[in-house]
């Protein structure tokens, strides 16, 4: 049997003016409003720590629009929640490469090691636990993702590794991102409200410069062209 | 062999940030492109031959051209970050080393086709890359290549970074314009084409993050430069994404027209004491291939004649330990859990497949059903809405015509004859799950 | 095989607009850009279809009507089979449908398995089956038996998405058709696609249930048995009802309809199709509300008051008993009619007041109305004809509203405009304090009025604000100005609105509320105005139809209108009162003292009501379904029914008016509705002079600069006795508010949500405040809701002086 978890009303909304505002904002971006539709969801988000109706029953009213034609979008997303998410989204990657290379026992091990099943949370509210559709990072696989930051070539060790590390409120950092928010920060970078993170961590994983690397190493450049280019040996990263 | 020039600068230092890439000559393209016509621009583009990067292979300087420029609506560039194929891995990577790469293209190929404002539209799985496109734009921005009078010509251009929230679909293009206006990302009857009315009704350009990152390399080098690479019809280098049971996964640019064993070569050849089974070309929509095509030029005309499609380029690697059947259900899952629900085949069809091979998968079936699948996907195939249907029954069709005899060992073993343990990168590691 | 198709009626196609495409080798010419699956509809091929609806959208999404093009008219072949309802066929195309192509038959057979493998197999216990879409073309264009083994998707049972329609998820195929109508057609996306994928479902937010007034389309265009009504759920089969073509009686717009109906009762109404009125759709109103009299209190037999007390009596015996009171009154009676007379029961009574009554105290209005009116309607309306039509609304390049929302009073004169706004760009102005939700769905720009100084902004629209400026230079010879009777209530409107239409070329038209009005007025049921438009001032105009009707003598001055009968009832010797509810009338306390004080009152009524309860003797007559007739919509079109009840020795008004003009040892002529408008026909439309337009000054703004005005209009879905009998209808009403501005709030202080007094020296209404973008010292309340009975309360109207207070103060 299939049927919508509809959003339900805690009646302790944490929508205000100051979300209301933002969400203006944000509409204000675009040529038209309702563009900003899925940046304002990802803020109800980041505020609700879900979709809620009051996140609904705002964007609604910011955009000129019914509940019907919001909540039509905010369930065609998988990315928009209607139960609450822990602090730490931990997905892992079972689309068939990753589950092929380890990913589903990866995910197996989790349920396990977490005591809970796929988008369910953790009794202390601190990791929601998701399987995940490709993610773009093959090349990495098997991939996990902690609200949207890459964790790659993960193994069931590495993998209850970090989520023992995440609970325990350990300082985490994405081999290719930044230190660990929570969820609901996340949401409000991508919602369009930077959190001034962007210079941390590296250009790349060993699989991103596989070919580069291989390239300097044999002295194989694209042929040169009306400009030379100009990288600066000198300034490679490590 | 390999051709870096989009990859070229990611082994910089903080190669994401503006100065790092103007010092690898970053933004010399865009003062040069704002000293020619609009439509020069859009030649040089055409003559390079530069093919969309993001899986249908489309002249991207003839698609410029579409642009009815009498048309007096405002003119729409939108990017199409959403990378979502199974396989697929390079724009991300690419927007994370050096999103100004991208910047400087979306400026340039905005101006040619006369857009004052242009989305990235990334998808939202993805914080570190929105947050390094955020920062590029604003530092794009503060550094006058955005926003009013730019450089002094005159050109305006806003840049919106448009983060998505989670749906396959939405790397279809038109989906992804009804997702940007704010909708559920579904696909758009065409006509009317993008290019008349896309967005807001707009005439509108969408095309792939890796296709507008190679414009500016096209305006410093010249069109001529960017043929001198590849093949015939398929002109330039790419980045071509190994993943899977490769020795060295990862990225590899090089000229259109390598051969999947040349590329195996560079990355150090199947994982030790492993033979290669089946690959995708180009992404999980397309039909697998297998040890005996080797040799085929990876370019779109060689890959169509054997059979499959070039597509994003997402060469997924699978040795001999893996279960085709597993891999062909757990795609089809995939396009279960992606379809927009839209079209009946594709809503319908895909939940009928999935139960199928379920029920395949565990040993209960016989060859009618092979017949079956084959005959439900040829009911598919050009007959959904969007592309993303054909795509669903690749694996299943091209599954059947490599690996019947791997079906039909399910059905006399009871069972999966796989050990899912010996696929995986841990297993020689002595790892247990 | 050549055809060609006939163009739709109206449609100018040039030889040259026709293109030539071959579908199952025959040759069809059709329009340019006309869809195939049109195409082969003209060859009487029929392609399976789901989502495809000739009034909406094309989508393509259900895949069922896969046809394939071997050329598309270039020489060459499409590669994949295409979807005919979003394939505009080009010159030189070749088609082949399921009929001629193997390819097209498999791909549609392919979707309908696809289609079944989710559907559940409960057509015995469906309300379509029978007349379900997806059963008869699984018959003719399916597999005869599914590959599918597998688990069905499956949902709990209906849900109620509004207290009217309920939805069997499983039912549905994902057409998309209801959503598309309710964004498209009516404007009320408040039902959309939900979920995704396999998954993807129709519903609601659930705070927000799917209240259209239009939702009942939805149900009908469903392919399906996923969408059904309260009303009519589970109570009958499609092949156990009769089908009768009929016309709505409850707006002016003449709306076709379907009327189903089961030994002898209704079961259900349908839109019917009639391109150059409603098109395939219908109000709520129009298709629900049918059962008002079936409720318990319908008249069956006469009755005579008899010592203070009413008795049964035969036919005879009432008609004698009134024939004697009536001829005694000959010269001093006066008669109401009310607006929901058929043109033929209309004509009876008009009739009957000149030749058997001998007055011309006559008037149908039971409404707010002003002799200024009267002369606009004698001067502009009556005998012009069809004028202005539904077509013309599609068309215009912009419309001004004066007194008038399409929504509330006339929906489907709203759908059209909308869709006028929608495919062309019609700009929509209107005169009044505020948007309303109808007035927001046309994205109509808002010429702010105080209620009761219309004619003073018609007369200087320019100086009114944005609004104003805007409208006066989109008014032009490709404008119509709309009119709605609420305008009667302003001095001087109808003549600044005949000024406007002269200055600016634009087409006037009156749009009046109730489906008899515009038939009552051609018939003659006014003071000064005899059929087809005679004026009763007019020597000649009577000559003609004293010649016509054989009768010597025809009173030749205006009579009273319905205010000054009920002025001077205590005087008259006898009132006629057909179908008039008394709290219509401008002041029903003055109405039902004016019933007390009539020395005798006779009723012409279908059910019980506070007219009956003061009559000497009552006729019961039948309603619409029980009867044939012709009513004439506001474009001046007859739209005449049949009987759809077939009820022994049922009394139309006509018949009964005729058996006492008989009793009174007069003659109507006739005693048939067909009779009626023979006769009404052969006497035609008045060729003589016409009454000059009227040119009365606009009023005084009345009351203090600070007075609060009173703006009011009815709700389509209200309190009124013709929705009795459907409560899931009623259920769907608009919630009752007051409106007034934040500065008005501000003064009165009261926020948004609180209670608001609204009185006169009357009384008062209390409702929640509803803080509106409008005209300040202006309060907005529905006429006839609940809770908010403004004549029956205030014993006011649109533009009176009331007092504004909070409710907690």
């Amino acid at each position: 049997m299939a049927d919508t978890t509809v959003p339900y009303s805690t009646g302790d909304s944490k929508i205000g003016e100051t979300t209301i505002g933002e969400m203006r904002e944000l509409a204000a971006r675009y040529p038209e409003g309702r563009s900003a539709l899925l940046p304002m969801l990802h803020l109800v988000q980041s505020v609700e720590g879900r979709i809620t109706p009051e996140g609904i029953e705002a964007c609604a009213a910011v955009l000129g629009l019914t509940g019907a034609e919001v909540s039509a979008v905010a369930t065609f997303y998988t990315m928009y929640k209607r139960r609450p998410v822990g602090d730490y989204h931990v997905g892992v990657c079972t689309n068939t490469l990753c589950a092929i290379m380890g990913g589903d026992l990866i995910f197996e091990r989790l349920k396990e090691h977490l005591d809970v099943g796929n988008d369910e949370t953790t009794e202390d509210g601190k990791i929601t636990l998701e399987h995940l559709e490709c993610n773009a990072a093959c090349d990495y696989a098997p991939v996990m993702m902690v609200n949207w930051e890459f964790f790659d070539d993960m193994t069931p060790e590495s993998a209850t590794q970090l989520v023992d590390d995440l609970q325990a409120g350990n300082e985490v950092k994405s081999p290719r991102g930044a230190t660990i928010c929570t969820w609901k920060e996340a949401e409000r970078v991508l919602a369009g409200f930077p959190d001034g993170r962007a210079d941390e961590g590296p250009t790349g994983g060993k699989a991103t410069l596989a070919g580069l690397r291989l390239a300097r190493e044999r002295n194989w450049t694209a042929p040169a062209g009306a400009q030379a280019r100009t990288t600066d040996d000198s300034r490679k990263e490590d | 062999m390999l051709t870096p020039v989009l990859s070229d600068n990611w082994d910089q230092i903080r190669s994401w940030q503006l100065a790092s890439y103007q010092r690898s000559g970053g933004y010399d393209a865009l003062r040069t492109a704002l000293r020619m016509l609009p439509a020069d621009v859009v030649t040089a583009v055409k003559d390079s031959g530069l093919r969309g990067r993001g899986g249908a292979g489309f002249p991207t300087g003839m698609k410029w051209s579409f642009i009815p420029q009498d048309n007096p609506k405002p003119k729409y560039l939108v990017v199409n970050a959403d990378e979502s194929e199974p396989g697929t891995c390079k724009d991300i990577p690419l927007m994370l080393a050096s999103p100004h790469t991208l910047v400087e293209g979306v400026i340039i190929s905005a101006y040619a086709i006369r857009a004052n404002t242009a989305f990235i539209y990334v998808r939202g799985e993805v914080l570190h890359v929105i947050r390094r496109l955020q920062q590029a734009v604003v530092e794009a921005r503060e550094a006058g290549f955005l926003g009013t009078n730019i450089l002094g010509t005159g050109y305006d251009l806003d840049v919106i970074v448009h983060a998505g929230a989670g749906a396959y679909i939405c790397g279809e293009e038109t989906a992804l314009l009804d997702s940007l206006e704010g909708r559920r990302g579904q696909p758009r009857l065409r006509p009317p084409f993008p290019a008349v009315a896309g967005l807001y009704g707009c005439p509108t350009v969408i095309n792939n993050v890796e296709s507008i990152a190679s414009v500016p390399s096209i305006i410093n080098n010249g069109a001529d430069w960017f043929g001198s690479m590849g093949t015939e019809k398929s002109k330039g280098p790419t980045l071509y994404s190994l993943s899977g049971h490769v020795t060295r996964p990862g990225q590899y640019e090089a000229p259109m027209g390598i051969t999947l064993r040349q590329l195996l070569e560079l990355a150090g050849g199947i994982r030790d004491g492993h033979e290669l089974k089946f690959w995708t070309p180009g992404g999980s929509s397309t039909p697998l291939l297998t040890a005996e095509h080797l040799d085929v030029p990876l370019d779109y005309e060689g890959v169509a004649g054997a059979g499959s499609l070039l597509g994003t380029k997402a060469l997924q690697i699978f040795d001999e330990t893996t279960c085709p059947v597993r891999a062909t259900l757990r795609w089809t899952e995939f396009y279960k859990h992606e379809s927009c629900g839209k079209c009946t085949p594709c809503r319908e069809g895909t939940w009928w497949l999935v139960q199928i091979l379920e029920r395949l998968e565990a040993g209960q079936g016989d060859e009618s059903d092979l017949e079956k699948l084959l005959d439900l996907s040829d009911n598919i195939t050009g007959r959904s809405f969007c592309a993303l249907a054909d795509g669903a029954t690749a694996p299943i069709t091209s599954s059947i015509q490599h690996f019947k005899d791997d079906y039909l060992a399910h059905f006399t073993n009871g069972g999966c004859p796989f050990d899912p343990m010996l696929s995986t990168v841990f297993a020689t590691a002595g790892a247990t799950a | 095989m050549t055809i060609q198709a006939n163009p739709p009626a109206g449609s100018e196609v040039e030889r040259t607009d026709l293109v030539t495409v071959t579908i199952d080798d025959v040759e069809v010419k059709v329009p340019k850009n006309t869809l195939a699956i049109r195409a082969a509809e003209q060859i009487g091929v029929q392609i399976p279809r789901f989502c495809d609806h000739p009034l909406l959208d094309p989508v393509a999404a259900c895949r069922q009507c896969l046809v394939e093009v071997v050329d598309a008219g270039n020489g060459r072949g499409m590669p994949k089979p295409q979807t005919s309802c979003s394939l505009t066929v080009a010159d030189g195309m070749v088609i082949r449908t399921q009929i001629s192509s193997p390819v097209a038959d498999k791909a549609q057979q392919g979707q309908m398995e696809f289609l079944l493998i989710n559907h559940p197999l409960d057509c015995p216990v469906c309300d379509k089956g029978g007349e379900c879409p997806l059963q008869n073309q699984a018959m003719t264009n399916g597999r005869g038996e599914s590959r599918f083994e597998g688990v069905k998707r499956t949902y709990p049972k209906p849900i109620n998405i509004s207290a009217q329609v309920l939805l069997d998820r499983e039912r549905c195929v994902l057409c998309a058709r209801c959503t598309r109508f309710s964004q498209q057609i009516a404007g009320d996306p408040f039902i959309e696609l939900l979920e995704r994928g396999a998954l993807q479902q129709v519903g609601i937010y659930e705070k927000e249930p799917y209240e259209s007034y239009f939702s009942g389309n939805a149900i009908q265009i469903c392919p399906v048995g996923a969408l059904t009504s309260a009303a009519y759920r589970f109570r009958s089969r499609p092949f156990d009802l009769v089908s009768v073509p009929s016309v709505a009686e409850h707006d002016a717009s003449g709306s076709a309809i379907r009327v189903d109906y089961r030994r002898g009762k209704v079961m259900r109404r349908l839109a019917g199709d009639d391109a150059e009125v409603n098109e395939e759709w219908i109000s709520d109103r129009d298709r629900f509300a049918f059962n008002y009299a079936n409720t318990g209190d319908r008249l069956t037999h006469p009755l005579i008051r008899e010592d203070g007390e009413l008795r049964a009596a035969s036919w005879p015996e009432a008609l004698t008993f009134a024939a004697q009171k009536l001829t005694a009154a000959k010269g001093n009676a006066a008669v109401l009619t009310g607006g929901r007379l058929t043109l033929e029961d209309a004509y009876a009574y008009s009739k009957f007041a000149r030749v058997a009554l001998g007055t011309n105290d006559i008037d149908f209005r039971a409404r707010p109305h002003s002799p200024e009116e009267a002369d606009f309607l004698a001067a502009a309306v009556a005998g012009t004809g069809l004028g202005t039509t539904f077509a013309d609304l599609e068309k215009a390049g912009s419309v001004l509203l004066v007194g008038f929302e399409p929504e509330e009073e006339s929906p489907a004169v709203f759908l059209r405009l909308r869709k006028g706004v929608r495919k062309i760009g019609t700009k929509v102005f209107t005169v009044a304090p505020y948007a309303s939700r109808g007035v927001e769905k046309l994205s109509g720009v808002v010429v702010q009025c105080s209620p009761g100084t219309e004619a003073a902004v018609l007369g200087d629209l320019r100086t009114t604000g944005e609004g104003g400026a805007a409208a006066q230079a989109a008014l032009g010879s490709d404008s119509i100005i709309i009119v709605g009777e609420r305008l009667a209530t302003v001095q001087g409107g109808y003549s600044a609105a005949l000024r406007l239409a002269l200055d600016t070329g634009a087409q006037l038209v009156w749009i009046p509320r109730r489906a008899g009005d515009r038939g009552a007025l051609e018939a003659g049921c006014l003071p000064g105005l005899l059929p087809g438009g005679r004026l009763v001032t007019d020597a000649a105009a009577r000559v003609d139809l004293q010649a016509a009707w054989g009768v010597e003598h025809l009173p030749g001055t205006i009579g009273k209108d319905t205010d000054e009968i009920i002025a001077a009832a205590g005087s008259l010797q006898a009132l006629v009162v057909a179908g008039v509810e008394i709290d219509d009338l401008p002041n029903p306390a003055a109405a039902l003292a004016a019933l007390a004080a009539a020395p005798f009152v006779v009723s012409f009524e279908v059910r019980n009501s506070q007219v009956t309860e003061h009559a000497d003797v009552i006729f019961p007559v039948v309603p619409p379904a029980e009867k044939d007739g012709t009513f004439v919509n506001w474009e001046g079109r007859e739209r005449p029914f049949p009987v759809v009840l077939k009820m022994p020795a049922a009394m139309p008004d006509v018949r009964a008016l005729a058996a006492l003009a008989q009793e009174m040892d007069s003659s109507l002529g006739f005693s048939t509705p067909a009779g009626a408008k023979k006769e009404f026909d052969e006497l035609g439309r008045w060729d003589g002079d016409r009454a000059g337009e009227p040119t009365y000054q606009a009023g005084p703004a009345l009351g203090a600069f600070d007075s609060t005005r009173l703006a009011t209009w009815r709700m389509l879905i209200d309190d009124s006795r013709g929705n009795d009998g459907e409560p899931h209808l009623v259920a769907t009403a608009r919630r009752p508010v007051a409106r007034i501005s934040q500065t008005t709030a501000h003064r009165v202080g009261v926020h948004d949500g609180d209670e608001l007094v609204v009185s006169t020296d009357a009384g008062s209404i209390r409702l929640p405040v509803a803080i509106t973008v409008m005209t300040d010292n202006v309060v907005w309340l529905p006429a006839n809701s609940a809770d908010s009975h403004v004549r029956r309360s205030l014993h006011a109207d649109h533009g009176s002086i009331v007092t504004i207070a909070g409710g907690n103060s």
